[in-house]
């Protein structure tokens, strides 16, 4: 298994410093707190996981309206950040797997799910390594990461070979058009200053119809897109049909295997 | 109700057993199952007879007494509000011409309003409460302290419990909105409101009167069983001075303003007076903390708006609540409390406004603004567009309206 060179926590815990606690802890402070530099993150969550609960609970035959309605499913999130999403993934019962290519990330997401204790099974790992690890899950999550990898055509098939038949890929971006370059980059990094200049280049922004034939290369097959907005007067994210900016797309693995 | 202290989880816990803090237990445990752990504590738990008051359910408010499953035990001792009649005298004038009156149905066969005693109201959602599995413990909150991963509470009996969220709906003088230093803006009115019961002789006939005296507004409202509930408006000082009268006294002075229509008048309960004020809470919510009812506002009951704005509040922060917990997100989040805080305080800001600037109006002496406020309200009356539009304000449906207000229950 590719993991296991990455869970070295038992190495870890017999080295620990308290120093480093301290900096791992105020490091999952700053992805937790809801008006720190994760603002936009924490406001757009809601919107995102609501999709991805619906899309799933639809996929599997569950309801959406009674916890724990993932229950016994299981998901990775790649690139998962200090487990803003998989917590309360975790909570509506399914089983979780977070990966992040930052170890600095990673402990920093496991020290918040111990404190609430949740048990979410967190790695380092970029998605390439774990696909060779021949690992399968109901659910396979790229939530904002596709802007940001090398080679997008590699990254989605690489998640595809991790999704089981009958599976699904989720993922969420964003789209390479004049209004996403004025809103996503001259709005949000130079404006309102929500992210940090330079978190977003606009030419690594994928188009939808670039999306959907990466996924259908790699065996997915789209079954639901749909587009988010920003609306500043209730400073609420919410699903529209716009997919100029953000967008949020679905594919499923068939069935036959 | 727990025998012994007890240490232990609750998802929610709720401090204070009156309308808000019983209804959002409610309404939680029907949308959220019994997965979901609410608490309620409150040191005055099971005892009757503490509150005289009565309250005017408003259309909205009974859809969502209905929506928890809470009306029908009630319905039997609720007077329907038929008829309202409004008017503008000074005490000694012997007829007081009526300048404004509604008729009571917001829609065909649904009255304006009912008035319910409040011991009633509050003894149907208790069992109500207990019934659907509320943890109801009869002690206080005596401390907390918010952690990252949950509030820890401690009780005055002695146990500790560890929580999500922790909500105030401990009243007015919110001893939880005091401890989490949340201060408060507003002012007292230097009036006070007597309260009493009277039985009268002829039947009313489901009519709610507000006649506006120079003190301020005297507010007979129906009951059952030939009696009406009296919110009667003086300076704090001669409230004072007129609820410690013998009751011979006493009773003199509440015939000189009731009047002889309904017959001979007997007081036929207690009598207290209550400061009148109007504060608003600086926030809603802290740290996995929020506040709802009167802990978070208080405003004057002229129009009777005071529980209306407090089931608002806990359908809105039931609504919040739930949405986030379906989605497995934690209900003590501060994005959550803030989406209920922004829902809620604006709404609760223009009603404090508006009440505020009836009382001011009516609380006068002035021949003058007499005058100017009976041209007024007789244009309203002539007006009926903008009277439905202040009917429907009265009754709690404007606005963005919280599912549960509008009678859609939480549970699936």
């Amino acid at each position: 298994m590719a993991d296991r060179t990455i869970h070295s926590d038992a190495v870890a815990h017999a080295t620990v410093d308290v120093a480093e606690v301290d900096r791992f802890s105020r490091l999952a402070g700053e992805w937790w707190d809801p008006r720190g530099k994760m603002a936009v993150l924490h406001k757009f969550n809601p919107v995102r996981l609501a999709y991805i609960r619906d899309a799933v609970c639809r996929q599997f035959g569950r309801n959406a309206g009674q916890p724990p309605c993932l229950g016994g499913i299981r998901i990775l999130d790649i690139g998962c950040g200090g487990g803003i999403l998989c917590e309360p993934l975790a909570r509506l019962g399914a089983g979780v797997v977070g990966a992040d290519p930052s170890p600095d990330n990673i402990k920093a997401a496991q020290i918040h799910a111990e404190r609430g204790g949740l048990t979410i099974d967190y790695r380092v790992a970029a998605a390439e390594a774990l696909a060779g690890g021949g690992e399968r899950f109901d659910v396979v999550l790229a939530m904002e990461v596709v802007e940001h990898v090398a080679d997008v055509g590699l990254f989605v098939r690489c998640c595809a070979n991790m999704v089981k038949p009958g599976g699904l890929m989720i993922a969420a971006t964003l789209n390479r058009t004049l209004k996403s370059f004025a809103l996503a980059i001259v709005g949000a990094e130079y404006v309102l200053r929500w992210l940090p200049r330079g978190t977003h280049r606009w030419d690594k922004f994928v188009r939808p119809d670039e999306l959907e034939s990466a996924m259908a290369r790699a065996g997915l097959r789209t079954i639901d897109e749909t587009g988010v907005i920003y609306n500043p007067l209730t400073d609420q994210w919410r699903l529209s049909s716009d997919m100029d900016v953000n967008y949020m797309l679905t594919a499923e693995k068939a069935r036959s295997d | 109700m727990s025998a012994a202290p007890t240490n232990g989880c609750s998802d929610v816990l709720i401090a204070g057993g009156g309308f808000a803090g019983f209804a959002l237990a409610i309404a939680l445990r029907q949308a959220l199952g019994a997965n979901f752990s609410v608490t309620l504590a409150d040191p005055a738990l099971g005892q009757t007879g503490r509150d005289i008051r009565a309250s005017a359910i408003a259309a909205a408010p009974r859809r969502m007494f209905s929506a928890l499953g809470v009306w029908d035990a009630v319905a039997g001792e609720a007077q329907p509000i038929l008829d309202m009649a409004v008017t503008d005298s000074r005490v000694q004038d012997a007829v007081r011409p009526v300048f404004l009156t509604f008729g009571g149905e917001i829609e065909p066969g649904e009255p304006f309003a009912h008035m319910i005693e409040n011991d009633r109201l509050v003894a149907a959602l208790s069992a109500k409460a207990r019934s659907i599995g509320v943890t109801l413990i009869a002690a206080p909150v005596a401390d907390f302290t918010a952690e990252p991963s949950g509030m820890n509470v401690a009780l005055r009996d002695g146990a500790t419990i560890t929580t999500r969220l922790l909500v105030a709906a401990d009243g007015a003088r919110s001893r939880l909105r005091e401890r989490a230093g949340i201060t408060t803006n507003g002012w007292s009115y230097g009036q006070s409101a007597i309260v009493t019961t009277v039985a009268h002789e002829r039947s009313h006939e489901g009519r709610a009167e507000e006649h506006f005296l120079p003190a301020g507004p005297f507010a007979i409202l129906p009951l059952r069983r030939n009696r009406c509930s009296i919110v009667w408006t003086e300076e704090a000082g001669e409230a004072e001075r007129i609820v410690a009268l013998p009751d011979h006294d006493f009773h003199a002075e509440l015939e000189k303003r009731f009047g002889l229509r309904l017959g001979d008048i007997v007081v036929a309960g207690p009598r207290h007076s209550y400061p009148l004020g109007l504060w608003v809470a600086r926030s809603f919510v802290a740290d996995r903390l929020a506040l709802v009812g009167d802990a978070a506002h208080v405003i004057h009951p002229i129009a009777g708006q005071g529980l209306n704005m407090g089931l608002r509040d806990v359908a809105a922060l039931a609504e919040v609540v739930v949405d986030a917990v379906r989605m497995g997100l934690d209900p003590g989040d501060s994005t959550v409390l803030e989406r209920y805080q922004r829902w809620r305080r604006f709404d609760t800001m223009t009603m404090c406004i508006s009440t505020d600037g009836l009382n001011r109006l009516f609380s006068n002496r002035s021949d003058v603004v007499r005058l100017a406020r009976d041209v007024g309200l007789g244009l309203v009356d002539r007006l009926p567009g903008l009277k439905r539009l202040f009917i429907r304000e009265a009754a709690g449906l404007a606005g963005e309206v919280p599912k549960l207000l509008r009678g859609e229950s939480l549970a699936l």
